[in-house]
């Protein structure tokens, strides 16, 4: 019975979706209508071959959910890769503005590539990390079954539909120009779709857990879901100017709209890619390192003192402009009082490895998890320098901006995603270890690399930008025209893109380790799972 | 009092010391004495049930494993 409502309902958008190719205002509307259309006729299509067929058994209660993770894993790698590239490409786009070709112009000029590399490595590449950590994570920590049976194939389908969409979008030119925040109002509709089940599988399992109390993971990851719920839905409220087109009108304007948007802004960095990522820290660390978690009494305490804090750092995004000072030294006090639970969670996080030191120098995975941890408390000791008022009237609007959210990005979030990959596949794919431990360490330092030439080139670059745009000669005027800048920093572009070459080459000497992990290394058997540490 | 205004002071005065207060007394319940074994079994948590969930009530097939205690 439940399939024929569902025809239906595929039926419905498959026919809107058609009116919409027809009557839509703008190519990248039609673009999305024609998208729909092929994936609501591609699921009527594939319910119709399945109905009335004897329903398949159902999901074995003793086992954990493991498919839905198996293919995050490999969209989390591919998007990866795709992210990393585009962001290479447009980083040599800025060194040699003839990168811009001419036949390119309008789909993949600087301007729209630029959003296409944020939210592939933000959404894409960290999104699909998250979900498909988190899935893992909350089944092992609650003993229990994923939640909501199919509903997680939704959510990982449903996310990767968003991706697409926001992807193609940009590229035909649908964008409200909100940053991190791009894809338009009909867009941003399927994702709070998509999210909300997100958060009911997520909550659904840790109500059904078997352990008496909720880890710490949990917690993080739960903060995570529910303030990127809050967080879209809020700095998404908007008009649209007609069903069948992309333009929407923000329901904020002036200074409102301005502090609306960094306030998602900050807290999109806040709550996806720092308490997220911190969920992952606090369970595959202790994983690989085979010890808990130094102090769990501080990882409560990380926890809450970073949920009070972020929330409120947004304005210091805003010196120096039409919002009142008030709110902007409120920003910047929040920002560094935050310097607490930052470096609390990243001493916890290293200090798991306490006794097991020894292990940086055999295990490569473990030596990614600490390098990323050691990323994070650089950049979060460097974020609330920058956010002080005196200082972010040097680094505002320079490429030091750049260069900070990049050690951050590369070094927290890429290091920390790498080690629980390097982690998950072997587990996931029932192999006894990873396919070669060198490639780990060509990986390692690959990667770790192409940081430092990137952080470096932008430091550089950023303060002698700065410092060249606030000259002034003798009689006040200023020295330096805005071309000169830009000449200038030529050669630490080219250092830039070198260092993303490097990034993206570990990257993908990654793909291939875990490639043949699957394919080559030895299965992993039930009489060994128990078996002692090699040493 | 118009709105902003008034939202604006409850926001500096009594949410302020609300949650500060709530924050304070997450960290005594943290170091409550009798918490050092609850965390420490808390802890251990992500070292059970690796491969399997626990067994649903009824269910003898499995037994869960205690990797560490």
């Amino acid at each position: 019975m439940s399939n024929y409502i569902k025809l239906v309902a595929l039926g419905l958008v498959t026919l809107v979706a058609m009116i919409g190719i027809n009557y839509a205002r703008d190519t990248a509307y039609m673009v999305h209508a024609i998208i729909v259309m092929f994936v609501a006729g591609g699921l009527f299509l594939y319910t119709v071959r399945r109905t009335e067929e004897p329903a398949p058994a159902a999901a074995p209660q003793n086992e954990y959910f493991d498919s839905v993770v198996r293919a995050g894993v490999i969209a989390t790698a591919m998007w990866g890769v795709v992210g990393f590239l585009v962001g290479t490409f447009i980083a040599f786009q800025l060194a040699f503005p003839q990168l811009n070709f001419d036949w390119l112009n309008g789909y993949g000029n600087f301007g729209r590539l630029r959003p296409l590399h944020t939210s592939a490595v933000i959404f894409a590449f960290g999104g699909n990390a998250l979900i498909a950590t988190s899935f893992f994570v909350v089944q092992r920590t609650s003993a229990a079954r994923l939640w909501g049976g199919n509903l997680a194939w939704f959510v990982f389908w449903g996310y990767q539909l968003f991706i697409v969409l926001a992807a193609t979008g940009y590229l035909f030119g649908a964008t409200q120009s909100r940053e991190y925040a791009e894809p338009e109002w009909h867009v941003d509709l399927w994702l709070t779709i998509v999210w909300l089940a997100y958060l009911a599988i997520f909550l659904g399992t840790i109500i059904k857990r078997k352990e008496p109390h909720i880890y710490v993971a949990n917690w993080f990851y739960l903060a995570f879901i529910v303030t990127v719920a809050m967080l879209h839905v809020i700095n998404n409220l908007a008009v649209p100017v007609s069903f069948w087109g992309s333009r929407s009108i923000s329901a904020f304007s002036g200074v409102q709209d301005a502090m609306t948007q960094w306030w998602y802004g900050h807290n999109a960095v806040g709550f996806f890619l720092t308490a997220g990522f911190l969920g992952m820290m606090y369970y595959f660390v202790p994983k690989q390192a085979e010890r808990p978690v130094y102090s769990y009494k501080l990882s409560i305490i990380h926890f809450w003192a970073l949920i009070f804090l972020y929330i409120w750092a947004g304005p210091h995004h805003l010196h120096y402009t039409a919002l009142p000072d008030w709110a902007a030294t409120l920003g910047m006090v929040m920002s560094i009082v935050l310097w607490m639970p930052s470096w609390g969670g990243m001493i916890n996080g290293l200090m798991t490895l306490s006794g097991a030191w020894d292990k940086l120098r055999t295990d490569p995975v473990i030596r990614m998890m600490v390098i990323s941890i050691g990323f994070y408390g650089m950049s979060t000791f460097e974020g609330p320098m920058m956010s002080i008022r005196a200082v972010n009237s040097l680094s505002h609007y320079t490429d030091w901006t750049i260069g900070h959210v990049h050690s951050g990005a590369l070094g927290w979030n890429g290091m920390i995603t790498f080690g629980a990959l390097y982690y998950l596949v072997p587990v996931l794919w029932k192999r006894e270890r990873l396919y070669s431990l060198s490639l780990v360490s060509w990986h390692f330092w690959l990667a770790t690399i192409g940081i430092v030439l990137y952080a470096a080139s932008m430091w550089v670059t950023g303060i002698m930008e700065g410092l060249m745009w606030r000259e002034v000669d003798a009689n006040g005027f200023l020295v330096n025209s805005f071309a000169d800048t830009v000449a200038a920093k030529f050669p630490m572009y080219v250092v830039r893109g070198l260092g993303g070459v490097l990034f993206l080459s570990g990257a993908v000497i990654m793909c291939y380790n875990l490639w043949m992990t699957v394919k080559r290394a030895p299965a992993k058997e039930a009489s060994l799972a128990h078996a002692v540490p090699a040493e | 009092m118009e709105e902003y205004t008034f939202l604006r002071q409850f926001a500096d005065s009594w949410m302020l010391v609300l949650l500060f207060l709530f924050f304070i007394g997450v960290v005594i319940w943290v170091f409550r004495p009798s918490s050092r074994k609850t965390y420490q079994d808390t802890a251990n948590i992500p070292f059970r049930h690796e491969d399997k969930p626990a067994p649903q009530v009824g269910d003898i097939t499995g037994k869960s494993k205690e990797a560490r205690s």
